[in-house]
């Protein structure tokens, strides 16, 4: 009775950041943005500097009529926001926010590989509803999408086996347990590498070619209204909160923090995970999207070979060491 | 209870058993409608179905990162691939009768043929073969990395070396592409280049 009592609280907690966390992050980016661009942001709804703006939001998403168009794939279109959001929710489970076997949903023995390849699977949901809105932007968006993913999934897998080798272990609990400070330098470019090919995979700006709102009427997600577009946009923020805890576990070190790591771990992983959060929505202010040429010779020419580098790198470090 | 962990038996099934071979069902049967669909874009989802379907029975069968590898190529990789070339060429959406082949009797026979090899291999190889659900997990990564670089190093190398040809290639083919066709450069926003080149080589 016991167990499903444990396995019951974990879920529901992992079930909890999956619903708050992202809201979290969008209301940052709105008041966040907003202030960069000299502006206030939502100030009225609830009261106190607009907090409950997403909230609204939400309740205006519910009341929308939910639309399938006419030459759709009606199955497939209402299919598609599902397979994009629950695969984050999947990845949430196997995140480590501390120490020890109870800070964690579920530690998967191949931790790495099953967020990677959960994370992957999400993007179907965005091909699908480029596919099936049967509108000439969307199928645009979706190809955009596939060619994105194509490219920016190599030096993510690249770079997180880096880590691994670094670790000797490709479970996220075992990766944190072998941490020391200074694999941070170690595996700096890495790092960057990994975050970069995350923000690609999610479509956030720079990277948002496939949703391009001004050229292609964001892409896959043209034809979709009410609930089923707040699903997708939950998945971008959702996706957020997952690479910016995934980029945290794997090179940031996790729970480790200059003190008190046992008691405090989990403040140190939420704080590390929010800095990087701001960080994708400070580069979504500052720059310009990339066209579709320049993010496909990113990935291919720079980011593809630095990884390569940084792995070899990691096999020399480990050999030396040893 | 402990008779029947000496001698396993078909008759008594577990959970797991049951589970294996109800998910065994469904992977059958989605990947039974991939290739009977007339429509091309479902049979590439319900690929999808048939191959997570493969990757849930390896975990039942305790291998774990065989099962997230599963997922990760051929789920993440292998069907965007097919679904980005099906939007690239035509996916039409409904049926498009003009796809059936007219070899699929042959198809239907090679299918079968290897299906039965299959079958007949592997289970003449594992038919007394037993997986301890309770003990420490038989495929975990260690477990699956010491076995293949011990005792299947061999074939691991010739895969590598295949797929290094493979690699070489593709790249040679998109080579041979680009050299009958000297006009159309490294810019594919010029498409009038394309039809000059094309002109000249005629």
């Amino acid at each position: 009775m016991n167990d499903v009592l444990d396995v019951t609280l974990r879920l529901l907690i992992v079930f909890v950041v999956f619903l708050t966390f992202p809201l979290l992050v969008g209301q940052t980016e709105h008041k966040v943005m907003a202030h960069m661009q000299g502006r206030l942001g939502p100030m009225y709804a609830g009261g106190f500097h607009g907090w409950a703006q997403l909230v609204a939001d939400g309740v205006k998403f519910a009341q929308k009529e939910d639309i399938v168009p006419a030459g759709a794939d009606r199955r497939i279109f209402q299919l598609a926001p599902a397979v994009a959001l629950l695969p984050y929710l999947l990845v949430l489970l196997a995140i480590p926010v501390g120490p020890g076997e109870g800070a964690v949903g579920q530690v998967v023995d191949a931790g790495i590989f099953f967020v990677l390849a959960v994370m992957g699977v999400g993007v179907l949901g965005s091909l699908m509803a480029g596919w099936a809105s049967a509108n000439k932007f969307s199928l645009l968006g979706g190809l955009r999408t596939a060619a994105q993913l194509l490219a920016y999934e190599l030096p993510m897998l690249l770079t997180a086996a880096s880590v691994a080798m670094a670790a000797g272990t490709v479970s996220l609990p075992g990766i944190l347990d072998a941490f020391e400070w200074w694999w941070l330098p170690w595996q700096i470019v890495g790092a960057i590498v990994f975050f970069v090919a995350g923000l690609a995979e999610l479509q956030r700006p720079p990277f948002d070619m496939p949703v391009a709102d001004s050229e292609i009427i964001f892409g896959a997600y043209t034809e979709y209204t009410g609930l089923r577009f707040a699903l997708f946009l939950l998945a971008e923020y959702a996706g957020i909160v997952v690479l910016c805890g995934l980029t945290t576990v794997l090179f940031l070190g996790g729970w480790h923090g200059p003190w008190d790591d046992d008691g405090l771990g989990w403040v140190w992983t939420l704080l590390k995970t929010a800095v990087l959060a701001f960080i994708v929505i400070w580069l979504r202010v500052t720059y310009p999207r990339l066209r579709e040429d320049q993010l496909q010779k990113l990935s291919w020419t720079l980011l593809v070979p630095l990884s390569l580098a940084q792995i070899a790198l990691t096999g020399v470090v480990k050999v030396v060491i040893r | 209870m402990s008779l029947a962990a000496d001698t396993p038996g078909f008759l008594s099934p577990t959970g797991v058993e049951i589970t294996f071979v109800l998910v065994g069902l469904v992977t059958f049967g989605a990947a039974l409608v991939t290739v009977t669909t007339r429509q091309l874009v479902h049979a590439a989802l319900w690929l999808v179905v048939a191959l997570g379907g493969l990757a849930v029975e390896y975990l039942l069968l305790t291998a774990e990162f065989i099962a997230w590898v599963q997922v990760l190529i051929y789920v993440g990789s292998v069907v965007v691939l097919l679904l980005f070339g099906l939007m690239l060429t035509r996916a039409p959406i409904g049926r498009s009768p003009d796809a059936d082949s007219g070899n699929r009797w042959a198809a239907l026979a090679v299918a079968v043929a290897s299906a039965g090899t299959l079958i007949w291999v592997v289970v003449d190889a594992f038919r007394t073969t037993w997986i301890d659900l309770d003990g420490p997990a038989a495929g975990s990564t260690k477990a699956t990395g010491q076995s293949l670089f011990q005792n299947w190093v061999l074939p691991f190398e010739g895969l590598s070396v295949l797929l290094l040809a493979a690699l070489v290639g593709a790249i040679v083919l998109s080579r041979k592409a680009k050299e009958t066709d000297p006009a159309a450069g490294p810019d594919p926003a010029a498409p009038h280049s394309g039809e000059q080149g094309e002109k000249e080589t005629r």
